[in-house]
């Protein structure tokens, strides 16, 4: 019996909770530069403090996950966004520095609230190019990438980036709605309906811009009786896309991260079905791509048992620091 | 002249590498050293232990995020430039450091929190095992990157299956050969840099006399450890020494710089070794000693390089020079403990401001051993990532040009000189800051850090 599927489960919730996770923290960096005051900013800080490096873990988790379960796609796609990739590690060094340096040196605080909010807003424009060159796919020979380094500059993904900036805008001031009060919660209704827009709009031109790029998807799609079946995915999107709204012009706290969340999973089953069962697109299905059964066997009854674990603590720690931020609760 | 990808990926890797390598040394010993300090804060109550630690948490805390965000950059190295490499031996490596980072994501991360913000929400011992667990995670990351890299030099427990490299036996990938020495000398040179760190911050608090009561156990409980750990780490090296030339002759051979094999082979001080014609300048030579270091038989015999074709041997000037400056360093360690404890004997040690400021100025010394050892080893077994089996050259990724990697290497080498002097110039402000400001254990002074306790915890 293959555990491929069990490992396709395993890395897709691995790249999910970073893109929930991460994305909401990257998304208040983006949404930093905006803030009028100092005390918005802080509380913006004060909101991920506890949690953002435990997100960023996952990035870790995930790139690793794949190099173990899917080798030869690890060997062809991280070559192929080679510069997008260069990009959002640099800019997650800077970010994450900035983070920590912030509230110990007040006297540089401006320099490092920009490199906070910059590095943000490039990290997650790289991983929205990685994310498009890697729906467009590569160029392959045998077991190796064999295009340009550039190649993975396109309108599309350019577009994708652009995109995932407004959904983890999205992300970010939903979180904010849910952790903060008053004057910020307010401002960050107004950005969160910004970045809603942004995104349904983004999430509306990806859905038609993809069928074209490639056949196989608009096949997956529109073809009888697929098209039946599958249209539950864009009525759902359009019924989550209705309850967010009405959910924040009720000005209700938690409902509008979660249904923002839902709004993500239901792209992410998107992208899934286009794909699906490639892990490179027209070149390995996960099986081709799968490892030695015995190293996946081998890493699998580890990570099923240290999985739980992590999900435990990573629970707890959300809950001890659970409910509003306050103001009296500051770095220092 | 032509931009080659392969050099450029290994001095990116290199670059990245060497770096990081700086953050563990640090952390991984003062992690230790932390866990002792709290152990002994618990067990006798006194509360100069929990000063000392308290104020070794801060730097604690600033150097383990600096590893954090360096760290996350390596994996993707694999992928970026080394895709040929992942794909030939993902099968065996892939797990290893998959599971440093299940382990030490499961332990440091989960501890580490309670260890910087927890001291007055959780009960003392909750918090001393928090410091255990924080420094056993440490230990776990050590164990399985060492695992890996030991593989790569030493493979065992393989076999070959379309060119790349099959699981057979996971017992022997991870015990591989070299391993139980490359892990136990690796950490005590870690354990070593964080010592000699340890002893400089406690020599300038005795000096600036404001914290002279903190420096001063610093010092005593620091040299009384290292006086174990450096000579168990030039045993630990002569160990390592003989088990490379059992399996990796030809990186002994490049380290000594003996071109020839012999009996009775000479160790060679000095020299300048000459890679295409075959032979060292301007050598120093000490009759027998060669034979007698490498195989503990004054008629050992000794290989030479050029049992090797000249396509499979390491640029031996850079083996051949890192291996003498880190076994200097080592010896001059070895004479500075011995020094302490002389003036220790002698009820000096504390008044001797020269000594003093001799520690001071020593305080980068492990750090600059553990690169030297590190490029010994890492050079000293080219041209071969997986020694004997997969060339450096074969490992690269195809698709990359010399242009791409000069602007990825140049994008790296910018933010780590911006990064890395920032970290250091923090680390030294919380240094200058000394214990003072650290309030005792009950009634406040949590130390500053991004975390406050959570609502509704804060008020005992």
């Amino acid at each position: 019996m293959s555990i491929v599927p069990v490992w396709t489960l395993i890395l897709g919730a691995a790249v999910f909770f970073y893109v929930v996770l991460d994305g909401f923290d990257l998304g208040i960096g983006i949404l930093y530069n905006f803030a009028k005051t100092r005390a918005d900013r802080q509380a913006m800080m004060n909101s991920i403090a506890p949690i953002w490096d435990g997100n960023e873990t996952w990035l870790v988790l995930g790139g690793l996950g794949l190099l173990a379960a899917f080798p030869v796609a690890f060997a062809i796609i991280l070559p192929a966004v080679y510069f997008p990739i260069l990009v959002m590690l640099l800019a997650l060094v800077f970010r994450g520095v900035a983070f920590e340096f912030q509230f110990r040196d007040a006297e540089h605080r401006h320099a490092w609230d920009y490199a906070f909010s910059i590095g943000s807003a490039v990290a997650t424009f790289a991983q929205g190019i990685v994310l498009g060159a890697f729906i467009q796919g590569f160029d392959v020979e045998g077991r190796h990438f064999v295009g340009g380094s550039f190649d993975c500059f396109t309108p599309f993904s350019l577009f994708t980036g652009l995109a995932l900036m407004c959904g983890y805008s999205l992300l970010g001031a939903c979180w904010l709605i849910l952790k903060t009060e008053g004057a910020l919660a307010e401002q960050a209704r107004r950005w969160a309906m910004h970045a809603f827009l942004g995104t349904f709009a983004a999430v509306g031109v990806v859905s038609l811009w993809t069928p074209f790029i490639d056949p196989d998807i608009a096949r997956r799609w529109f073809s009888w009786p697929n098209i039946l079946f599958l249209s539950p995915v864009p009525l759902a999107t359009a019924v989550t896309g209705f309850l967010w709204w009405r959910a924040v012009a009720k000005k209700m706290d938690a409902a509008p991260f979660f249904y923002a969340i839902l709004l993500f999973s239901l792209a992410y089953l998107g992208i899934a079905i286009s794909l699906f069962p490639m892990i490179v697109p027209h070149h390995f299905s996960l099986e081709q791509a799968a490892s030695d059964p015995s190293t996946q066997i081998f890493l699998g009854v580890g990570t099923l048992f240290l999985l739980p674990i992590i999900f435990v603590y990573t629970g707890w720690s959300y809950w001890v620091f659970r409910g509003k931020v306050r103001g009296d609760i500051g770095y220092h | 002249m032509t931009l080659d990808p392969v050099i450029l990926s290994r001095l990116q890797f290199g670059w990245v590498i060497a770096w990081h390598i700086l953050l563990p040394a640090f952390t991984v010993g003062i992690a230790s050293y932390i866990a002792l300090l709290e152990g002994l804060y618990f067990f006798t109550g006194k509360e100069i232990y929990f000063r000392i630690s308290s104020f070794w948490l801060r730097l604690f805390a600033i150097a383990f995020g600096m590893g954090v965000v360096t760290g996350v950059v390596m994996p993707f190295q694999f992928g970026t430039n080394w895709s040929r490499f992942s794909d030939i031996t993902a099968n065996i490596v892939s797990p290893l450091l998959a599971y440093e980072g299940l382990t030490a994501f499961t332990l440091e991360a989960g501890f580490l929190g309670v260890l910087l913000f927890g001291r007055k929400l959780v009960p003392p011992w909750a918090h001393f095992c928090s410091a255990l667990l924080v420094a056993f995670g440490t230990l776990l990351s050590s164990f399985w990157i060492l695992s890996t890299n030991s593989w790569m030099q030493t493979p065992t427990g393989y076999r070959m299956v379309d060119g790349r490299f099959v699981p057979v036996d996971w017992m022997a990938i991870v015990f591989n050969p070299s391993f139980p020495y490359r892990l136990a000398h690796t950490v005590d040179a870690f354990y070593v840099t964080t010592g000699f760190v340890v002893l400089a911050v406690g020599a300038w608090l005795i000096r600036k006399k404001e914290f002279a009561a903190e420096g001063k156990v610093m010092l005593t409980t620091t040299l009384t450890l290292l006086a174990v750990l450096v000579p168990l780490q030039i045993l630990l090296g002569d160990m390592h020494g003989l088990n490379t030339l059992e399996y990796q002759p030809a990186k002994i051979a490049a380290i000594e710089a003996h071109w020839n094999r012999e009996a009775r082979a000479p160790l060679i001080l000095f020299a300048i070794p000459d890679q295409a014609g075959e032979t060292n300048r301007a050598a120093i030579e000490v009759p027998l000693l060669g034979s007698l270091i490498l195989t503990h038989d004054i008629n050992g015999v000794v290989p030479g390089l050029k049992d090797y074709p000249a396509k499979d041997r390491a640029p031996v000037i850079v083996p051949f020079f890192a291996f003498r400056i880190m076994v200097g360093l080592g010896l001059l360690m070895l004479a500075l403990v011995a020094l302490g404890w002389a003036l220790r004997f002698g009820g000096r040690l504390f008044s001797s401001d020269w000594f003093l400021k001799t520690l001071i100025w020593c305080g980068p010394i492990g750090f600059l051993a553990v690169l030297a050892g590190w490029t010994t080893t890492e050079v000293g077994r080219q041209p071969w990532t997986v020694y004997g089996l997969l060339r450096t050259a074969d490992s690269v990724t195809p698709s990359l040009t010399g242009r791409d990697v000069l602007i990825s290497l140049t994008g790296y080498a910018v933010v780590y000189l911006i990064v890395y002097p920032v970290g250091v110039w923090f680390m030294a402000r919380a240094m200058k800051r000394g214990p003072g400001d650290i309030v005792g254990p009950v009634g406040g002074g949590r130390p500053a850090g991004p975390v406050k306790a959570p609502p509704g915890m804060g008020a005992p």
